[in-house]
């Protein structure tokens, strides 16, 4: 009897272990559902914003980074790969403004060299930073953990640094008496140079002169002038290889950046989604309001940080009902970047304490260069409001001097250096001699834009 | 978390409220690394924060920072708040690890990190005063701007934690001074910045009206507070004082309706019973002159004097010779040397015309004290002084006691042995009340009230 399609299905069913079940029922193609930007739901959105602001907020790397800082790039590279292949030590430093990409540029060259099994293989890294090791005896601690040989060490005590460092180099020899090749990377190097006789770093050259192990040290810092911290012994032992990093990015060059950041890949979630969002982030950085922010921003400070600031707000705004980025919160982050925070904080002031600025601004045209204190600056109020009388009430020299505290306890008003805090000379706290530390122009703005008495408006 | 019904609860403080809360968005993602919120004190910074942080789940922690003097404390007290593990009874004061420097709380908090399996959260750090992996830790820095004065690279690492840390940690600084005084110089990560303004006057009086007692209705404290603040609100926008200045005397304001004169419409009666107390109070409980609990007796007292004011509890009883030294000190500190030959000698020449000239120099009651050496006080003490008095070591101590007391400071270091220097310290009013005890006419010899 010839077995109907039906019969065999009906076997087949029944017993899913047989071979033909896999081949009559194949699992059924779930068909991803397309969405596009406004049918998109919370999670679809959740995930867009992990992306966007695991690009923008944390510092991860860019994904192609072809023809930024070519040269030092391969300078780089060629002094590691020596180090590890043949034994070369080196010295040399980046240089460059903050926010140039020097750490950018050490990560992207490491991560390189690491999938290049040969050298990854001899080389030892030990990353140190200034701002954390603020003393030598942290830095070799730091070394030592981070080689590993914490219970090697345990217990010795040495004479001095360069015993230390010696004993652990001579603890990392391979068996057969090879040295392993160390790449050192010091950031924030200028901290370095201002530990007391700059012990570690005139010992890491030292090592690296002379022929006990293959060592590169590399420093990162944004000092330009930082050979000049060096003493004079340390600065012998240093190869004077420095390689600079500048802001190197035209305007439309940056914002191909930001355009990158922003572009999500076309398999990251459904890809009608994607298309849709990669061109609507063309359009949206092709907005005048939004180009002229970018170009803003570009013209103060031409790091890629001070550029991504903006796009912060927007995407963090985004969600099913904000579907789009929106220009007007590119306004809002850019109004918020540059604001100025010392007007925002004086139009809190009560009003006694603006006539009390006041009086001390005008005395300070008058009196240019000799001392004010807080007697003559109550004088001056008593006299100004005498003056206007009306709305405005005087109070008594206690609530004055009160409000007075405050405005010092904010940093608008500042004791001059040396005027009598100190045991020897105290003053009393009336007499002391002050500064005012804002500035005139700030003053009027300030009047004018907060109500208060007009009679205050000179 | 519900946001929309914190609108109740946190009112005016929208657009602040929608920033932070897009900015720190979900749990598990990416946080900017620092973000910086100033404003006035008692405008929300700390009340706020801690309501979006806590109601987010995320591991957090809050320090204050007037409570750390020193990076140990700092470091300490954050690691036990992530940790769970504070020093209590329970473990016998034991803390989560010792950790002194910046280094080391690094270390430990990834090892933190790491052991919790908070990799995917964000974590809170908010140092509290003076300036928080794929876990966002989020730390809490109030008064932020003690951070400062603490060793130059804590600033730095607290900015820079996320990154130095490798986890997804973010950190926000609350503080009352503006970022452009924390000097930034190298290494340095710009905050984002979030400004908190001041209330305006109706939105105190939206606040304040929530304090409302159950006895009485909204409106009618509405209008309670809104006298209050029309009498305070030109010397005090803080909302904390306020609010405590309004609980304080609205006993007294009530106590016509208590005692059965008044009802809740008459407005003008109750304003009349409470003018001249709140003027009053301006004067003693807003300076901290008065305490609140010697306030609130003196409200139920039907006395009619004040408790007595802290400032005035400054007269030291001196002895006899010691006032006159006071006096001379302060006749020393505040008249010039050359008139002193036209008060105190016997008998002096012709003045010369020196009103032009008089007028034309500051007056020194402005400019403050002047130092003054040893024999020149001594010289007007024996001439202010009706007794002969022979100069002992008696009275040589008794400078010594008004400087300790420290109504005289002395200028200079203390090697000069035959000539020191000194200086008055105390205010006009003080003189007049110690020279009224002596009855002695101070004001007859002081060169600007003289004739």
């Amino acid at each position: 009897m010839m077995l109907l399609k039906r019969h065999r299905r009906f076997a087949a069913r029944s017993c899913p272990e047989n071979a033909e079940y896999r081949t009559i029922f194949k699992p059924r193609m779930v068909k991803k559902k397309e969405y596009g930007l406004k049918e998109a739901d919370d999670e679809v959105w959740e995930k867009v914003q992990d992306l966007l602001r695991a690009r923008i907020c944390q510092n991860s790397l860019p994904e192609n980074m072809d023809g930024t800082f070519q040269s030092q790039r391969e300078h780089l590279t060629d002094l590691i790969r020596r180090c590890a292949t043949i034994g070369e030590s080196n010295s040399a430093l980046v240089i460059g403004p903050s926010g140039a990409g020097k750490t950018m540029l050490m990560s992207s060259i490491l991560s390189e060299l690491a999938k290049d099994s040969k050298i990854s293989g001899n080389i030892l890294q030990v990353h140190l930073n200034g701002l954390l090791q603020t003393d030598d005896r942290l830095a070799v601690q730091e070394i030592t953990r981070q080689l590993r040989l914490e219970n090697t060490v345990k217990d010795r005590v040495f004479g001095s640094m360069a015993e230390k460092l010696s004993f652990l180099l001579e603890a990392l020899k391979k068996d057969e008496g090879k040295s392993q090749s160390i790449l050192f990377v010091l950031e924030e190097f200028d901290l370095f140079a201002h530990h007391k006789n700059q012990t570690l770093l005139y010992n890491l050259f030292d090592i690296s002169q002379s022929e006990q192990t293959p060592v590169t040290v590399i420093g990162l810092t944004c000092r330009l002038d930082v050979v000049e911290l060096l003493e004079k012994r340390v600065k012998s032992g240093f190869s004077h290889r420095q390689i600079h990093l500048f802001h190197s990015l035209s305007f439309e060059q940056a914002c191909k950046v930001c355009e990158d950041a922003l572009t999500l890949p076309l398999n990251y979630l459904s890809k009608k989604f994607c298309t849709e969002w990669n061109s609507h982030v063309k359009e949206f950085l092709q907005e005048r309001i939004v180009e002229t922010s970018l170009r803003h921003l570009y013209d103060l400070d031409k790091s890629i940080r001070s550029v991504y600031s903006i796009l912060l707000i927007p995407i963090c705004r985004l969600g099913p009902s904000h579907p789009r980025l929106d220009s007007a919160d590119v306004l809002d982050a850019l109004k918020m970047s540059s604001c100025d925070s010392k007007s925002a904080m004086l139009q809190g002031l009560t009003i006694l304490q603006l006539c009390l600025i006041i009086a001390m601004k005008h005395l300070a045209e008058l009196y240019e260069g000799s001392n004010i204190n807080f007697e003559m600056v109550y004088n001056e109020y008593q006299k100004f409001v005498q003056k206007k009388s009306n709305s405005i009430q005087c109070f008594g020299k206690p609530v004055c001097l009160k409000a007075f505290e405050q405005l010092i306890v904010l940093e608008l008003v500042r004791p001059v250096e040396g005027s009598g805090f100190t045991g020897a000379k105290l003053t009393p706290k009336e007499y002391r001699s002050l500064k005012l530390l804002v500035t005139p122009l700030q003053v009027v703005e300030t009047l004018n834009s907060f109500s208060c008495p007009s009679e205050l408006k000179m | 978390m519900d946001p929309e019904n914190w609108k109740n609860e946190i009112l005016c403080r929208d657009k602040q409220l929608s920033i932070l809360l897009s900015l720190m968005g979900k749990n598990s993602q990416a946080t900017p690394p620092a973000i910086f919120i100033y404003g006035h004190s008692s405008t929300g910074k700390t009340f706020l924060s801690r309501k979006i942080i806590e109601a987010k789940g995320a591991p957090q922690a809050f320090v204050n920072c007037i409570e750390c003097q020193s990076q140990r404390l700092l470091y300490e007290d954050i690691l036990g708040q992530l940790s769970g593990m504070l020093p209590c009874v329970q473990n016998d004061y034991a803390r989560y690890a010792r950790c002194e420097t910046a280094n080391d709380f690094v270390r430990l908090l990834k090892n933190l990190i790491a052991n919790e399996k908070w990799e995917k959260e964000t974590v809170y750090i908010k140092p509290l005063s003076q300036d928080q992996l794929k876990i966002n830790v989020k730390q809490g820095v109030d008064n932020a701007e003690r951070l400062r004065n603490m060793e130059g690279h804590i600033l730095p690492v607290f900015l820079r934690l996320s990154e130095l840390s490798d986890c997804n940690v973010c950190v926000i600084l609350l503080t009352q001074i503006i970022w452009e005084k924390f000097n930034a110089t190298s290494g340095y990560l710009d905050p984002v910045k979030i400004n908190f303004p001041d209330y305006s006057k109706n939105e105190l009086l939206q606040i304040m009206t929530l304090d409302a007692p159950k006895e009485y209705s909204k409106a009618f404290y509405s209008s309670y507070v809104n006298l209050l603040l029309s009498i305070f609100h030109m010397a005090c926008r803080d909302l904390s004082e306020l609010r405590h200045l309004a609980l304080m005397n609205f006993p007294k304001y009530i106590e016509p309706i208590e005692k059965g004169d008044a009802t809740e419409g008459d407005a003008h009666k109750l304003w009349r019973n409470i003018e001249p107390h709140l003027k009053k109070a301006l004067q003693t409980v807003f300076l901290r002159e008065v305490s609140s609990s010697q306030w609130e007796q003196y409200q139920l007292s039907d006395t009619s004097t004040l408790p007595p004011l802290l400032s005035a509890r400054a007269h030291v009883e001196l002895p006899f010779y010691s006032k006159f030294l006071l006096i001379a000190a302060y006749l020393a500190s505040y008249n010039p040397a050359k008139s002193d030959r036209r008060f105190f000698a016997k008998s002096h020449g012709k003045i010369r015309q020196t009103k032009r000239m008089k007028k034309a120099e500051t007056s020194s009651q402005l400019t403050g004290p002047k130092a003054f050496q040893l024999e020149r006080l001594m010289a007007i003490f024996y001439s202010i002084v009706d007794v002969r008095v022979a100069p002992t070591a008696h009275i040589f101590s008794q400078i010594s006691t008004l400087v300790t007391l420290q109504l005289l400071s002395q200028i200079g270091s203390g090697d000069q042995l035959d000539a020191p220097k000194y200086r008055c310290c105390v205010s006009l009013d003080f003189i007049r009340s110690v020279s009224r005890t002596v009855n002695f006419e101070v004001m007859k010899y002081l060169y600007e009230f003289a004739a």
